[in-house]
């Protein structure tokens, strides 16, 4: 049951893109077809259970001191696999993902998931967590793409729907658009949640994760950030 | 070594106020939203990033682009260019945190704080990869970069010019923190459209 709990843990009540705000760039990015959504967040999830499983696997081999640089070399090597696997047979969603596929590198869910659960947890538990993690951010990207796409272009996985299309809002798949939809969409999880669900306020130095490599966490210049 | 673009003055200029106004990275291609959304809030501290971003940005450049076309395609290893690309720039942001705080304290005390944020940056792993993608020349690419430097600290100031009104009013409780500056940004982003087709035209 706990082992359950895990799973449903990243895709509902810790959902990466809607309630621990991680990932941000890509999400905004890749949103504007669903289509593309799936294949960056499977792309995405891929990735992050690989790297969570390596990670859980050798955290007891892993120096402390030296530990990003060497979640960041795990990461980087999956990212690179992904790609070549991408561009090898789905070509037409490597050209649709461009350089958001290598940025999945620097996306915060998988490095940030590596420093909050895969170095203190066994590998089976991470795996889930993975595979929880990497199905929320799918799923969150799903959504917001879907409500880009049906009110952007007027179509829905590519099909036509019948009154959007003559009315489609062409900003809505267009930059401003992203920006808007992200935005209602935590409103309404926080309007649902009765603002309880979003942990993080404001952006700033705790909230990212790599706050505990970086050092500055005791210094008074991380703090000025803080007391937002 | 494959066919790369050197374009003329003229052409600098373009890719220059192409990549400041019409391909903004935060506003119009994403890159780099967490300190965006996150360092924004006063205007010094959104200078001291932006000229942090703008420095590790031409760095990177300048480092990476040589080991492409001389160490990873003459080798046939294109493919590493995710891994090496993002050690070499995290080895050098380190480099240049441990050389400020030795020999130029004061600068490091300025900018220093927002260097380590810069490693996990999208913006700046993208620069070098686009660079590459879009097989530009070394002149081509450190100006490019200079514009993406350039276009991030436009945004960023802008939008922590946007921020400063905004404390003020009054936001529905389900809206206030981030989901207001999202719509904020959303709007900021909006001005930037009032650029495209004004740089392709410049000099026809």
């Amino acid at each position: 049951m706990k082992k359950l709990g895990i799973l449903i843990n990243g895709i509902l009540k810790e959902n990466p893109v809607l309630v621990l705000i991680l990932g941000t760039c890509p999400t905004l990015a890749i949103s504007t077809q669903a289509s593309n959504a799936i294949g960056m967040g499977l792309a995405a999830t891929a990735v992050l259970v690989c790297s969570n499983i390596a990670i859980s696997a050798l955290r007891k081999v892993i120096p402390d001191n030296v530990r990003i640089p060497c979640y960041i070399v795990l990461i980087a090597g999956f990212v690179t696999i992904v790609q070549m696997l991408v561009r090898a047979y789905a070509p037409a969603l490597d050209e649709s993902l461009g350089i958001y596929l290598p940025l999945i590198v620097v996306n915060c869910i998988i490095l940030g998931r590596a420093e909050m659960f895969a170095n203190k947890n066994t590998v089976w538990d991470s795996t889930l967590d993975g595979i929880g993690m990497g199905l929320g951010f799918t799923l969150a990207l799903f959504v917001m793409a879907a409500i880009r796409e049906i009110f952007g272009s007027g179509t829905f996985y590519g099909h036509p729907i019948p009154v959007l299309i003559d009315n489609h809002i062409s900003i809505m798949t267009l930059a401003p658009g992203g920006f808007f939809v992200y935005g209602c969409m935590i409103a309404a999880v926080n309007k649902f949640s009765k603002g309880k669900a979003i942990k993080k306020k404001e952006f700033g130095c705790m909230g990212c994760p790599s706050a505990a490599a970086c050092g500055k966490l005791s210094d008074a210049s991380c703090g000025k950030e803080r007391e937002v | 070594m494959e066919a790369l673009i050197h374009p003329d003055f003229k052409g600098l200029v373009v890719i220059l106020m192409s990549a400041v106004f019409v391909n903004n990275y935060v506003l119009q291609k994403f890159l780099g939203i967490c300190s965006f959304l996150g360092v924004s809030k006063k205007l010094d501290q959104a200078t001291g990033m932006s000229l942090a971003v703008i420095f590790v940005m031409m760095l990177s450049t300048a480092v990476t682009w040589p080991i492409q076309y001389y160490l990873l395609n003459p080798n046939g290893l294109g493919y590493m260019q995710t891994i090496v690309f993002i050690l070499v720039i995290a080895a050098l942001v380190q480099l240049v945190e441990i050389v400020l705080k030795k020999y130029i304290p004061s600068l490091h005390s300025a900018m220093g704080i927002y260097l380590p944020l810069i490693t996990t940056n999208c913006a700046v792993l993208a620069v070098t990869i686009l660079n590459v993608d879009k097989s530009y020349g070394f002149l081509a690419s450190m100006v490019n970069s200079l514009g993406s430097g350039l276009g991030y600290f436009v945004a960023m100031v802008m939008f922590a010019g946007v921020r400063s009104r905004m404390e003020g009013g009054e936001t529905p409780e389900s809206f206030q923190g981030l989901p207001i500056l999202l719509v904020a940004a959303a709007i900021v982003s909006v001005s930037f459209f009032g650029f495209a087709g004004v740089i392709e035209n410049l000099f026809s």
